[in-house]
């Protein structure tokens, strides 16, 4: 029978309209060893305002680097269930499809071999298991690859990518994010699994501007899908939005970042060539616009979490790239990019730091891609692009 | 150069280093391709048989690194 902790701080974390990660805890601590001396630890955290828990250490699956996250009580006495309570990561499925037999599948594994607390998902958008023993991690690993499935990525490594439901349900999608997903995690299994990387590296890839995934904030390297052509517009659909009370001056024309729109009360324009493809038109007149012409994808680098510098977002590198299986073009690319961290990069360095430090124009010679006016970050702003002495001799 | 010589270059850098410096699997393929005249994907390999058999391990402090399991 598991032990019982009273919970006063923990439990008005219950109250209000919101589901509470309290409430669950309890429920698993009624039968959980684990999880009940993870909620009598936590209550201490709370109570005491500071947190007990130490990570990292040599824990892991024997051939892999990455994985596990190796979590301690630094009160192992006092909550002797918890003195180790790693964290597991699986490799989730793009878009996170998965069926409710194998989530159950997942869960009944879980409750045999951890805290039975999980984490759907966690920011790196892996399947995240929250706490178990040092000794049930070969266990569980053989029960997980036996049945199809891998460790995600963590430490200095190619984290888990992720994406965004692209193409399976969303008609915006511009280019196939699960197949790109799917290919970038089988491409490079090596560099995910065995990490020799200055720090974390992340892909997350989104089918439109819109960005569901907030690829943007949140990748080393974000995808996001756009188009070359124009934006098709239906004059009958645009009159039915209208009819049906959208104000489209207000609400589409005068929020066009780049101010390409027109509307007379009849009929929306759009000077394409100043169109600039934030996908907002389109979003908000879904059945009256539809991108047309070829697709493919914007390539962005270098945002992040606080950390060494503040976040930051990530910057466009190529403007547009055909991103079409087998994505060898993307994939050299991203070789080249990871050459350069490698050479230059300092240990717990992300790519965009290192860019931030050495210079866009070192980074971009070395990558082999022009400068192009889309790199760009703000109107006005330094393009970062310096004459050398050579440059001048010349 | 064979196989088993580059695990042994490997590992005798590893053992080297312990207690002075906690070593990344980049800093390992620089080092000895460059003293030993081969590529880093030789290594790379060599490196991969060598965690595979157990005998060095991946280990996280703030960063990933290569080093050789406590003894039991």
């Amino acid at each position: 029978m598991p032990r019982k902790y009273e919970t006063p701080l923990l439990d008005e974390l219950e109250k209000g309209p919101f589901p509470s990660f309290v409430t669950e805890i309890k429920k698993a601590a009624a039968r959980n060893d684990m999880a009940a001396d993870e909620l009598g630890q936590l209550e201490k955290s709370y109570r005491e305002r500071r947190g007990y828990w130490k990570h990292g250490g040599i824990v892991g699956v024997r051939g892999y680097g990455g994985g596990v996250i190796g979590r301690y009580s630094s009160l192992p006495e006092e909550f002797p269930s918890v003195a180790n309570f790693h964290t597991i990561r699986i490799n989730s499925v793009s878009g996170f499809f998965y069926t409710s037999k194998i989530l159950k599948e997942m869960c009944d594994l879980w409750d045999k071999y951890g805290s039975g607390l999980t984490n759907m998902h966690g920011s790196t958008g892996d399947l995240i298991l929250l706490g178990t023993s040092t000794e049930n991690l070969e266990p569980i690993f053989a029960e997980f690859s036996s049945r199809g499935w891998d460790l995600g990525g963590s430490g200095s490594a190619l984290r888990t990518p992720s994406c965004c439901i692209g193409p399976a349900r969303c008609e915006w999608s511009n280019i196939d994010t699960l197949d790109i997903n799917y290919n970038l995690t089988q491409e490079w299994q090596d560099e995910m699994h065995r990490p020799a990387f200055p720090y974390k590296f992340k892909f997350k890839t989104a089918g439109c501007a819109v960005d569901c995934i907030a690829s943007i904030a949140r990748a080393d390297c974000s995808i996001i899908g756009t188009w070359k052509g124009t934006i098709a517009v239906n004059q009958d659909e645009v009159a039915t939005y209208a009819k049906n009370g959208m104000n489209i001056k207000e609400e589409i024309v005068d929020m066009c970042p780049s101010g390409c729109m027109s509307y007379d009360g009849k009929e929306l324009k759009i000077n394409d060539e100043d169109c600039i493809r934030c996908m907002h038109c389109i979003a908000k007149m879904t059945k009256a616009l539809k991108a047309t012409g070829e697709k493919g994808a914007t390539i962005l680098i270098g945002s992040k979490a606080p950390f060494v510098i503040g976040s930051t977002l990530s910057w466009v590198i190529i403007p547009f790239i055909k991103m079409e299986p087998p994505y060898d073009e993307f994939k050299d690319l991203i070789r080249k990019m990871w050459e350069f961290w490698d050479e230059h990069g300092k240990n717990r360095e992300r790519i965009g730091e290192l860019i931030i430090r050495k210079g866009m124009r070192e980074f971009l010679e070395f990558i082999g891609v022009e400068p192009q006016p889309q790199q760009i970050k703000e109107p006005r702003r330094d393009p970062f692009f310096f004459w050398t002495e050579a440059d001048l001799q010349k | 150069m064979e196989k088993e010589e580059v695990k042994q270059k490997i590992y005798a850098l590893v053992e080297k280093s312990m207690g002075k410096k906690k070593l990344k699997s980049s800093d390992i393929q620089k080092t000895v391709s460059a003293e030993a005249g081969i590529s880093r994907d030789e290594v790379k390999d060599a490196l991969k048989d060598l965690i595979d058999d157990g005998k060095l391990i991946y280990t996280y402090f703030g960063g990933s690194f290569v080093e050789i399991p406590p003894k039991e």
